[in-house]
């Protein structure tokens, strides 16, 4: 077990707490860096996907992990991200410049989309964001000298300040380097006023504007912030894919990014980036295990579904705080052994306790 | 001297019911001033007028000299009033360091975007509120609970850790909504001590509502009474209590 | 005037089923404050229940009709005990997943069913094309019949509520959980009771609707249009839910018809924006204020 002791304020706000901390960061720095000159190109390219994915569900956690404001219509931001990408880079700009401008565009639709929770909340935002996201994903297929509507747009091949990224290698440096912007900017938000007033919002509207928080103003920060990382994450995306079309954006989209944030752990950046993780490697194994399966199962096209069906229920079930907090617990096992209880993380029975008030 | 804080003609009417009816009060700098009453008189009702969760339907309460029931609840914690609430409403699932922290909000001069890149101002500032936060975490004796998540905490203490988050916006006026309900006697008698420092060694204007008279009588300068929503007298805590009003209301009538 | 008319009638038939699936989730909404997403789902299994039933049972369609609104009342009533209680007190979104994660399930088990899969199946119905004359109107049985049934399923549930003990005990639930089950109202079980009735309705909702649509696996994302319509009419009113059902079914057909091509898919949901806007606790809800 570890004793901390704190001699300067600056320890509690450092983003590393002590120097395992930092030694292990930098080892597992060390081991990213190395990662895609080991692995096979096959596994590089799912690791990116892991890293795009990463990004968009630290976008998603700022909203609804931290501020507790609900969002089904996320896919829309992401979609947002990747056609402004495709246009932009169409017309010839520099990345540098329509990577920015892509996640400004989403930010300032996330601005739009967010208006509605300045007055409600709970459902009924839960509700608007994915009536918007319906409307964006028609929009997508109906704007076809823009996105080329349901037959779907090519992207032109990639270059980052002159170097071409034109191997999924180059394709890893590029995710892994704006993933790590984001988490860094992010863990500045909450180590800073900013993410305190979120969390504030979070926990009880009533006491954080009485507080002397401005609710509609961190809200709309809120909704920016997350679309904007969002857009990011789509702008990348866009390149991985190099075709885009309506049907990547959807709906189920949406939950999808939902459920990799309970199976990560709703409320922290470890889980946001765990559940994206876990969501790529199940969706490999789904395909590898198809081939090993019985035809007579491998084969159904409900496997997946039933499968993401069960890994979610079983989450909420049995370890609602995710991924993260199955790790939290086995770490505390250790670091307490053998003093460990079972009942440390239990959840507490409560009564239902009413939101519909506000 | 002027008065900190005036109510003038205040009324609130949910639907058809008068809440708080034509009340008016001074409270004066440095002072506790106790509003008491049974359940159901306007207690909570004039705070929350105050603090700008409700919109008076008629009156209106300044702040030093300015009206400020107009505002936003956030534009009146600005102002540098702080309230804590009857069932406490703490931020539950962070530590209590960072709900004290939350207290320093108003004072903040980064915006956002510098909070995003964690600039050197940004840094200042949060040492500054941490010594700040320091001093009230001293004062309320939480030191052991710093690193605790307000969701674990007994009752007694997430009571003192509200109170330590008002205390940490440095506020002028503090609003304390039944700062003694739910706590023991040895608990109830802690938070009599501090609300004397309060007004003493913090120089804090203090509003309070409160049941327990015996910390009624033990820290207030004046007590104003109220039975629905209206006032029944105002003076020292001997004084209302032995007002006939009061008494009647409290006990009920001579031949009731 | 008479096409409009006649737009009108079918989309008040849409809209009952708009409104039967917006029931059932208003129903679990007022009682548990769970926004149930799986409410299509359940709309879908039913859908199938009635085929099994008519088709391989070789049941009557009315028979078969029955059949599978109790297979379906009972089954609300498992999913209820298995999932949805031990997640009693949790956050609302934590068990708004988890019903995510049963629509899920819903959909991929039922395409591996046999006889069931991903095929588009039609469900025989004695009233299948048949029409009937109105003045200049040609309504067509399907729809009168969706709206004969919702009709006596909304008298029915009046009644239940109103008059019977158990529905006042319903009621007394859905207005504080914690009072009723001090007042010695069995909590658990009205609770239950509630996921039957409501999966029991939306099953009704998806029988009626499959003379119109066909039955197929992904016939429950229909139920993400419920969503508006409970909204429109104030998400824990259950006359809300039918109007709303109503005003969504209607604008819809509209907008099919006069609107670019396109605008039917999202009327609903420009409706529920608008409405939101203007007016967020919808047409019937109820404006509650936290105390503190």
């Amino acid at each position: 077990m570890r004793f901390l002791f704190k001699t300067a304020y600056q320890q509690d706000i450092r983003l590393f707490k002590h120097g395992g901390q930092a030694f292990w960061y930098s080892a597992l720095g060390l081991a990213l860096l190395a990662a895609p000159f080991v692995l096979p190109d096959y596994w590089v390219s799912q690791l990116n996907f892991i890293w795009i994915y990463s990004i968009v569900s630290v976008g998603l956690m700022i909203l609804v992990g931290f501020t507790g404001q609900v969002s089904i219509g996320h896919a829309a931001f992401l979609a947002m991200g990747a056609y402004t990408e495709a246009y932009l880079q169409g017309h010839g700009w520099p990345f540098a410049l329509s990577l920015t401008f892509s996640a400004l565009v989403a930010g300032i639709t996330g601005v739009i989309v967010g208006l509605p929770a300045l007055r409600v909340k709970g459902m009924y935002l839960a509700i608007a964001t994915m009536a918007f996201g319906f409307i964006v994903e028609e929009g997508i297929a109906r704007a076809d000298s823009i996105t080329g509507g349901n037959a779907g747009r090519m992207l032109g091949s990639l270059e980052v300040f002159g170097i071409p990224i034109d191997s999924e290698l180059r394709m890893y440096f590029l995710t892994l380097i704006v993933l790590a912007l984001v988490v860094l900017g992010v863990m500045n938000l909450l180590r800073s006023p900013t993410g305190r007033a979120f969390v504030a919002i979070r926990d009880s509207e009533i006491s954080a504007q009485s507080m002397g928080i401005n609710l509609a103003r961190y809200k709309t920060i809120a909704f920016a912030l997350s679309a904007a990382i969002t857009g990011l994450a789509g702008a990348l995306y866009a390149h991985k894919l190099r075709f885009l079309s309506p049907d990547q954006f959807t709906f189920l989209q949406s939950i999808e990014l939902l459920i990799i944030l309970v199976v990560g752990g709703v409320g922290s950046i470890y889980g946001a980036i765990f559940g994206a993780a876990f969501w790529i490697v199940v969706q490999q194994l789904i395909v590898l295990a198809k081939d090993w399966l019985p035809p007579a199962i491998g084969q159904q096209t409900g496997l997946q579904p039933t499968i993401f069906g069960l890994i979610l229920v079983a989450f909420v079930l049995f370890e609602p705080m995710g991924l993260y907090g199955r790790w939290l617990k086995v770490r505390t096992f250790f670091q307490l052994f053998p003093f460990y209880r079972k009942g440390m993380f239990r959840r507490q029975k409560s009564y239902m306790k009413s939101e519909r008030l506000k | 001297m002027k008065p900190l804080l005036t109510a003038n003609n205040l009324s609130v009417q949910f639907g058809g019911l008068k809440a708080v009816n034509n009340v008016s009060f001074e409270v004066w700098p440095n002072e506790v001033f106790s509003l008491i009453g049974p359940n159901g008189a306007g207690k909570t009702t004039i705070f929350n007028l105050i603090s700008g969760l409700y919109r008076p339907t008629s009156g209106f309460v300044t702040f030093e000299g300015e009206k400020i029931s107009h505002l936003a609840p956030y534009e009146i914690a600005r102002l540098g009033i702080a309230r804590t609430f009857q069932n406490i409403e703490l931020f539950e699932h962070a530590t209590v360091l960072q709900n004290l922290l939350v207290g320093r909000h108003c004072h903040r001069h980064t915006n956002w975007f510098q909070d995003l890149l964690f600039t050197p101002r940004v840094r200042q500032t949060e040492l500054q509120f941490r010594r700040t936060v320091e001093e009230v975490i001293e004062f309320l004796e939480l030191q052991h609970y710093r690193d605790s998540m307000v969701a674990g905490l007994p009752y007694g203490v997430r009571k003192v850790v509200e109170l330590g988050r008002a205390l940490s916006m440095r506020p002028k006026l503090l609003l304390l909504d039944e700062p003694s309900s739910g706590l023991n006697v040895e608990e109830t008698e802690d938070m009599g001590f501090w609300i004397e420092d309060i007004k003493h060694d913090l120089g804090i204007t203090v509003i309070m509502v409160e049941h327990d008279m015996g910390l009624v009588s033990r820290v207030s300068d004046r007590v104003f009474a109220l039975n629905q929503g209206e006032e029944l007298a105002l003076g020292t805590a001997a004084e209302v209590q032995a007002h006939p009003a009061v008494v009647e209301a409290y006990l009920g009538g001579a031949d009731g | 005037m008479l096409q409009f008319l006649q737009l009108i009638a079918s989309g008040v038939a849409q809209g009952c089923i708009y409104g039967l699936i917006a029931l059932g989730f208003v129903l679990i909404y007022k009682a548990t404050e769970t926004v149930n997403f799986a409410q299509g789902d359940l709309m879908m299994v039913g859908g199938f229940l009635g085929l099994t039933g008519t088709l391989a049972l070789g049941l009557p369609f009315w028979a078969a009709f029955v059949a599978a609104l109790a297979v379906m009342f009972f089954f609300g009533m498992a999913l209820e005990r298995a999932v949805l209680r031990p997640l009693l007190g949790q956050p609302a979104f934590t068990v708004v997943m988890a019903t995510i994660g049963v629509g899920f399930l819903a959909r991929g088990l039922v395409t591996m069913i046999p006889e069931w899969g991903t095929d588009t199946h039609v469900l025989p119905v004695p009233y299948k094309d048949e029409i009937v004359q109105v003045g200049g109107l040609v309504l067509s049985m399907e729809h009168l019949v969706v709206i004969a049934v919702t009709a006596l399923l909304i008298l029915g549930l009046y009644l239940l509520f109103k008059h019977t003990r158990i529905g006042i005990a319903m009621q007394a639930t859905s207005q504080n959980q914690l009072a009723a089950f001090y007042m010695g109202i069995p909590v658990r079980r009205i609770n239950m009771l509630i996921w039957g009735i409501s999966a029991a309705v939306s099953a009704c909702a998806g029988l009626l609707l499959a003379p119109i649509t066909f039955v197929h696996a992904n016939m429950g994302f229909i139920g993400l249009k419920a969503f508006p319509a409970a909204v429109v009419g104030g998400f824990g009113s259950i006359p809300g839910a039918l109007v709303g059902g109503l005003i969504i079914g209607i604008v819809e057909t509209l907008a099919g018809f006069y609107l670019p091509e396109g605008f039917k898919d999202i009327a609903a949901y420009i409706v529920v924006l608008v409405m939101l806007a203007v007016k967020p606790n919808g047409l019937f809800g109820e404006n509650l204020r936290k105390k503190v």
